[in-house]
């Protein structure tokens, strides 16, 4: 195989107060689609940042050199000049221009200030065709799914000439199915000789389009592995991320054997919800589960099926329009019509969005665990801090969430660490019922686990949990119990036993015809 | 009693804030500098309001400390302070509010209306004024909260709502005086008893009973931490605190009771900072209104109930706007149609000197306070040198600029 095409050569680069990298050495190959994977706050997106000059030159100590040359950019223009292009975890595009404009946005085929609209329209479409999209190039971004937005950034990334591109977990938004075409074309790109880097945590991703890995930990270079050789498995990868060998990614679970003829701690009956814009169609359409105190039960489904709109619908209706079905709360019959209700009746529904729903991202630690439940803290209305000081600091040793003080900005912790900002502030609110979407999205391995383990103590203490997942082998690791969804309506209910990702799979792909 | 005391608020912010300074031995100077580097957003506008002080004190020969003018600079600056604080609240729920200005002018008016024109007792009246201004802002409030309209369009189309009706009450003349007892509201000192000692006895009772007030809370709220087994500041560094607190407290005192006392206002403004600074702080609904300001979606999905606290912003801000109206009338001794100009700018303008963010979720009650009285300082150094009211404006304008680029700055240099 060819020569290194890019070298970095001990970087490291101190924010105040913390040590983001602390040595890094990267070489990739001309040609190859090279993954770096690592824990959240491993120092992959630093690193990445680093490369593409959203550090300049100078605020970080090592060499860069690219196709032999070194490399001091004072910002992204200049390491895009070189060919350097990075896509981020959060899409930057424009969502109300068309597509046309946001490919040549800051790069806009004009003379003399003015655009030349036809020239642009032309590029466009074959941009559009070279990553296999047949997009109108004047469709406005806010009207494609993410999984096309991530396709035009693609389209935007090869509109500047790119060599090496850089992918920040490019799939963490997208559905299987999206994924997948990504994926593709990222090994046609390399076909075309561009030179890819892609920073993912979905292993098997890694394993179907990377030739080579490396590994961070903690600012460092832990090694860098042929992912073609025999050795490097999964669990290799994964015990070189956490420093540990891993025999198992889930806590054992003793399978929940609660009294059957109790009645269940949630039960939702014919749950109908419509969409919020489009009153006619049915998002959510006669759904009905129910969850028993001791429980995990799963919920299984593709993008769009409707999970978190269930959840949502039910929990304080904070979703769509409500067209039916009742909640029960052990046997008797409840009102969520509003989240204060919904919380009084000792339900609890954690994000999957943890940034826009979940966290006051500039506020502290305490003041977000603290807030759906100020009561607790609070006498005639008035808070007491140190008792609410106490409670965080509690939380913070128990859920290991990795800040020196409770008095830390939420926005400054790993995502990770955010989600355990989260689910603390819902387990403080003293739930019966906890309704879980995604509570592992987007953090590492290690975090996960310490996840799983909070979510199985929960369970042991008789809470019922409802775990909305897009990763079947986490809701086969961890629940009793799996309903599958698919187009809003329920398809499927499996049991511990009987779950396979093959069964979970079929059912949610099952379409309307074939269950009707 | 005075705006100084409210110290108490930054300086009581988080002990942990300084956690790490707890275990450094580098001597006081390095854990007071290591506590101002940490802490610069809150202690960057105390200094500058100091230094400003300073400056001028020197500019203009010691005049501006001259218990008279500090009296002055009391009376002169009230009313934009009981709108700061409304406004601070406003901006940290992520809206904004045009209208105080004019709804300032239009309770003056109201209030000349009831007194001047057909003699209603002013203790009615000023409670009849408080009731106005709460309906005002409700209405304003509920276009906000339940109807979704945006702040920015409610209130401007109140700005010009109540100036027109403030001139339509008074057609267009200035009326006045008011009685005695509303005077006494914008012009009146504490009343004076007991023995001739040179210097205003209620004023120093009141100053010592605060500050031991002051200093007990101190002490209570750190006893508390360690008794919950919490890290607190470094005993040097907390002793400090506190004689710069007792210093500013003094100093103030001295100054007011050298002179007639206590301005009236002064007392109410006092209850104002210390009750809405602790309900910010430590009241549910203070968080809430932290919580709506900082990410809304992630507020709704805690349960709280946000339009509610919208409309009770508003409410609030209607309220105070009213008592500054009356404040602003009792003090010109008449409702004049063009009174409260450009207040709402001046407000607004003292919440970001403050440290307010224009994304709503950040501020103190006693930010808003240190912006306003570095515009006030400013007004009343500028005027004490005769620089002419072109010139000021120019000078606010470029202060309010140094200190909102200090803080992004400040930001970045943090790294966020």
């Amino acid at each position: 195989m060819a020569g290194p095409v890019l070298e970095m050569r001990s970087i490291v680069k101190t924010f105040p107060g913390v040590k983001a990298l602390s040595d890094v050495t990267l070489t990739v190959r001309q040609g190859e689609v090279h993954a770096i994977c690592g824990e959240n706050g491993a120092g992959k997106s630093t690193l990445m940042k680093v490369l593409s000059g959203v550090h300049p030159h100078g605020t970080y100590e090592g060499d860069i050199l690219f196709e032999g040359k070194p490399c001091s950019f004072k910002d992204i223009r200049a390491s895009e000049q070189r060919g350097i292009v990075i896509i981020h975890q959060e899409l930057a595009l424009v969502p109300f221009l068309s597509i046309a404009e946001n490919i040549f946005l800051g790069n806009e085929h004009a003379s003399g200030g003015f655009i030349n609209w036809n020239d642009t329209l032309k590029h466009a479409t074959e941009l559009l065709r070279r990553v296999g999209l047949t997009d109108h190039p004047e469709t406005r971004i806010a009207d494609i799914g993410v999984g096309k937005q991530q396709l035009v950034e693609i389209a935007k990334a090869l509109s500047k000439e790119v060599k090496l591109l850089i992918l920040d977990e490019p799939t963490a938004a997208l559905n299987d199915e999206d994924s997948g075409k990504l994926l593709e074309l990222i090994l046609e790109l390399k076909k075309q000789g561009i030179t890819s880097i892609i920073i993912s945590h979905k292993l098997n991703e890694i394993r179907r389009v990377a030739d080579s890995v490396t590994i961070l930990r903690d600012g460092r270079t832990i090694e860098t592995l042929d992912v073609k050789a025999e050795s490097t498995t999964e669990d290799r990868i994964i015990s070189g991320m956490v420093g540990r060998d891993l025999d198992h990614r889930f806590p054992d679970r003793t399978p929940f054997e609660g009294e059957k003829e109790a009645a269940p701690a949630l039960e939702i009956r014919n749950w109908t919800v419509h969409h919020p814009i489009d009153q006619q169609r049915k998002v959510v359409d006669d759904v009905s589960i129910h969850v028993r105190r001791g429980e995990i039960v799963g919920i299984a489904g593709l993008m769009g099926a409707g999970r978190t709109e269930l959840a949502m619908s039910v929990f304080g209706r904070t979703y769509g329009r409500h067209a039916g079905g009742t909640v029960l709360k052990d046997g008797r019959e409840i009102r969520t019509k509003t989240v204060a209700q919904a919380v009084e009746h000792g339900i609890a529904y954690v994000t999957e969005d943890r940034k826009h729903y979940g966290l006051n991202l500039i506020d502290t630690i305490n003041r977000n665990i603290s807030l759906s439940a100020l009561g607790k803290v609070a006498r005639r209305g008035i808070v007491d801090e140190q008792e609410e000081r106490q409670v965080a600091e509690g939380f913070r040793k128990s859920m290991n969430i990795k800040a020196p003080t409770v008095f830390e900005p939420v926005g400054k912790l790993s995502g990770g660490n955010q989600q355990k900002v989260v689910l603390s502030k819902w387990i403080f609110a003293g739930p019966d019922v906890l309704l879980l979407d995604e509570p592992t999205r987007g953090i590492d391995v290690g975090a996960k686990f310490e996840i799983y383990t909070v979510i199985d103590q929960l369970a042991a203490q008789g809470k019922a949990v409802v775990f909305i997942s897009s990763e079947l082998p986490e809701l086969l690791g961890m629940c009793d119990r799996i309903y599958t969804m698919a187009a809003g309506r329920l398809t499927g209910e499996v049991s511990r036993a009987e779950a396979t990702q093959e069964v979970l799979m079929r059912q949610m792909t099952k379409d309307k015809e074939v269950s009707r | 009693m005075s705006t100084d005391v409210t110290d108490k608020v930054p300086a009581a912010a988080p002990p942990g804030g300084s956690g790490g300074s707890s275990s450094s031995g580098g001597g006081l100077l390095q854990l007071v500098l290591d506590g101002l580097r940490r802490n610069m957003r809150q202690y960057g506008m105390l200094i500058a309001l100091g230094l400003i002080v300073v400056l001028f004190q020197v500019w203009t020969d010691g005049d501006l400390l001259l218990p008279r003018n500090v009296s002055n600079l009391v009376l002169q600056n009230s009313y934009i302070l009981i709108l700061a604080i409304g406004m601070m609240l406003v901006i940290i729920a992520g809206h904004i509010d045009l209208s105080v200005g004019s709804l300032t002018a239009f309770i003056g008016a109201f209030a000349a209306v009831l007194t001047v024109e057909n003699d209603v007792a002013w203790p009615l009246a000023l409670v009849l004024c408080l009731v106005v201004g709460a309906v005002a802002g409700s209405i304003q409030g509920f276009l906000i909260a339940y109807l979704g309209i945006p702040s920015f369009i409610v209130t401007l189309a109140g700005m010009l709502l109540f100036r027109g009706m403030t001139e339509i009450l008074l057609e267009g003349q200035t009326l006045g005086p008011f009685p005695d007892g509303l005077q006494k509201l914008g012009n009146g000192f504490l009343p004076e008893s007991g023995p001739d000692t040179n210097y205003h006895n209620i004023t120093l009772l009141l100053g010592f009973v605060l500050l031991a007030f002051v200093l007990l809370q101190e002490v209570r709220e750190r006893r508390r931490s360690l008794e919950f087994d919490l890290e607190v500041a470094p005993r040097s560094l907390f002793l400090l605190k506190l004689v710069a607190i007792s210093a500013a407290i003094i100093t103030l005192t001295m100054l007011l009771a050298s002179y007639k006392g206590a301005p009236v206002i002064l007392l109410v403004l006092g209850v104002l900072v210390v009750g809405y600074g602790y309900v910010m702080r430590n009241a549910v609904f203070g968080r809430h209104i932290y919580a709506i300001g900082g990410n809304l979606p992630a507020a709704k999905l805690s349960g709280v109930k946000d339009k509610k606290v919208t409309f009770y912003v508003f409410l609030n801000m209607g309220v105070l706007a009213a008592l500054a109206g009356l404040v602003v009338a009792a003090r010109l001794n008449a409702a004049s149609p063009k009174a409260g100009t450009n207040f709402e700018l001046e407000a607004i303008a003292s919440a970001f000197i403050g440290g307010a963010s224009m994304s709503g979720g950040v501020g103190t009650v006693l930010g808003a306070i240190i912006g306003g009285l570095v515009l006030g300082v400013l007004n009343n150094g500028m005027n004490l040198l005769s620089v002419g009211t072109d010139w000021q404006q120019v000078i606010k304008g470029l202060a309010l600029l140094a200190a909102v680029g200090f803080d992004v700055w400040n930001k970045r240099r943090v790294g966020s």
